[in-house]
């Protein structure tokens, strides 16, 4: 349990912008949005792993007729918001949500909140992020941060991806938290409560329990053809049929999407599969099951698959493959995933039916 | 060219290339891939690895290739929508507006939503000859949006 190598970025000297909020760097937004603020409330026993793990976080899903940038609607995680709300949940942490019609309100309650020195989460849009790299900024609006200071009009912001504190000031912060579009985050912020009491470890193992359970069901159990494990199939068999139906082109780019879903900023690599493999190990230590960990192992080699897989897309979307039998070689990978990770979510579902 | 058609030839080769690297791709925490990513140059990521003794632990990378190249990929076909529009609006099948909307990577649910404007009165915009006459509060909207003085929102292209 003392895995907790995350980078931890003690501020500058004391006193100084943010001093009093411990930095984390973490593979996903709001993993490490949730973790960095229940650290900071007074849980320190969470970790991205764990948090991703509780909040029930593994998923796929391709959503049919619809597109997001012209391409597939894939998404290997949860729903934004659920994980940092399942978390505090199964901790018996109470939660604070807001939205906003009024751009003032909005900033103002931040500010008030500073101002007693509370920080607190937003969800925001990248498009205008001003300290992302022009490359990322997409109209994506689920994107987590914490505002921990304000000196002036500066506004100090704990961004699990980046590897330090960084600064907007009130334009660039309001224009964010009011990015326009899908999942428009309509200034929301989100905070746990104050002073919160450190859990115990059967706290701990029950919302491990619970999050496994949940995990389990959105694995096996979602009715359809297109989501869960058997999602994973269904893009496959979509995959062979892109080169006939789309032309070299679109399949391409579709391709590419895939690719970016599954390994971009925020996933860990692999399509959350190794955070998820991370988590298994890590919920080994308040639940000594020993098929956690025979899972955990099945899991990475799954997110390797992916892994695998990402480089064949390579191929084809750099125009160094491109034959329908490479096509074929891809969506047969993704069957194979998809064939592996029922497996693993069906032992691990046996596993957890046992203990008590 | 060449090298396409070889791989082709001898795809069961290939293939077992690939299977050769698989044995590898178990990945060690010295062979996180550190490309030159977007990212990178700003912040290196977190990702989780299996370390020597099986146990997961975290590490940093700069950036991978094979993702590298998706998100090329993904500005390639945004480029390819600004060159159509500038060509539509150069040769006057289109308003300004469209060009402005692809360089912002909107469409026009988004711009609908910033401005406020019916995505119809929108598709009316982006009509050169509607365009032409909307009053100069409208024009503001956008220019604003987009970054741009009123001038350049007509004339994007100089004169």
């Amino acid at each position: 349990m003392e895995t907790t190598n995350y980078k931890e970025t003690p501020n500058a000297s004391f006193g100084a912008p943010g001093a009093n909020f411990h930095h984390l760097q973490a593979a996903h937004c709001e993993n490490g949005v949730t973790t960095a603020l229940l650290h900071h409330y007074g849980i320190t026993k969470i970790t991205e792993p764990l948090a991703f793990g509780i909040g029930s976080g593994l998923f796929y899903v391709q959503l049919p007729f619809m597109k997001v940038n012209g391409g597939p609607a894939i998404s290997f995680r949860t729903m934004p918001g659920l994980i940092f709300k399942r978390t505090c949940t199964a901790l018996g942490v109470p939660v604070t949500r807001k939205k906003y019609t009024s751009h003032e309100k909005a900033m103002r309650e931040l500010d008030e909140r500073l101002a007693a020195g509370k920080p607190t989460a937003c969800q925001v849009g990248v498009f205008y992020l001003t300290y992302f790299p022009k490359e990322y900024r997409f109209h994506f609006n689920a994107h987590n941060l914490i505002v921990v200071d304000k000196q002036g009009d500066h506004y100090y912001i704990s961004d699990p991806i980046m590897e330090e504190l960084v600064t907007m000031n009130s334009y660039e912060l309001e224009r964010v938290r009011f990015a326009k579009g899908a999942f428009a985050p309509r200034g929301q912020m989100y905070y746990p409560g104050d002073n919160l009491a450190e859990p115990s470890n059967e706290q701990m193992r029950l919302g491990i329990i619970t999050g496994i359970k949940r995990n389990c069901r959105d694995m096996l159990m979602i009715p359809g053809s297109f989501g869960g494990a058997k999602g994973i199939a269904y893009t496959g068999r979509q995959i062979k049929k892109w080169k006939n139906r789309l032309g070299d082109e679109k399949a391409r780019t579709y391709l590419a999407q895939l690719v970016r879903m599954q390994e971009e900023i925020g996933t860990g690599g692999g399509g959350f599969r190794f955070i998820y493999g991370a988590f298994l190990q890590q919920a080994h230590a308040y639940l000594p099951v020993d098929e956690l960990l025979d899972v955990s192992q099945q899991i990475t080699a799954s997110g390797d698959k992916w892994r695998d897989a990402a480089i064949q897309a390579s191929g084809i979307y750099k125009g160094r493959l491109g034959t329908q039998a490479d096509y074929d070689n891809m969506g047969d990978r993704l069957i194979e995933i998809s064939e592996l990770e029922k497996k693993a979510f069906k032992e691990l579902r046996e596993a957890i039916k046992k203990v008590k | 060219m060449l090298c396409g058609s070889l791989l082709n030839d001898y795809y069961p080769f290939h293939q077992f290339l690939l299977a050769c690297l698989n044995k590898h791709l178990q990945m060690k925490k010295e062979e996180i891939p550190q490309d030159d990513g977007a990212l990178g140059r700003i912040a290196r990521e977190v990702t989780y690895v299996v370390g020597e003794d099986g146990k997961y632990e975290t590490a940093q990378s700069s950036g991978w290739d094979v993702k590298t190249e998706a998100l090329n990929v993904a500005w390639d076909e945004v480029e390819r929508k600004i060159e159509a529009a500038r060509q539509k609006v150069l040769n006057g099948t289109a308003s300004p507006l469209l060009y402005f909307m692809e360089k912002k990577i909107m469409d026009l649910s988004i711009l609908s939503s910033y401005t406020g404007f019916w995505k119809w009165t929108i598709k009316r915009h982006l009509k050169p000859s509607v365009f032409k006459k909307l009053p100069e509060e409208k024009l503001k909207k956008y220019a604003e949006l987009f970054e741009v003085s009123i001038e350049e929102l007509k004339l994007p292209f100089g004169a």
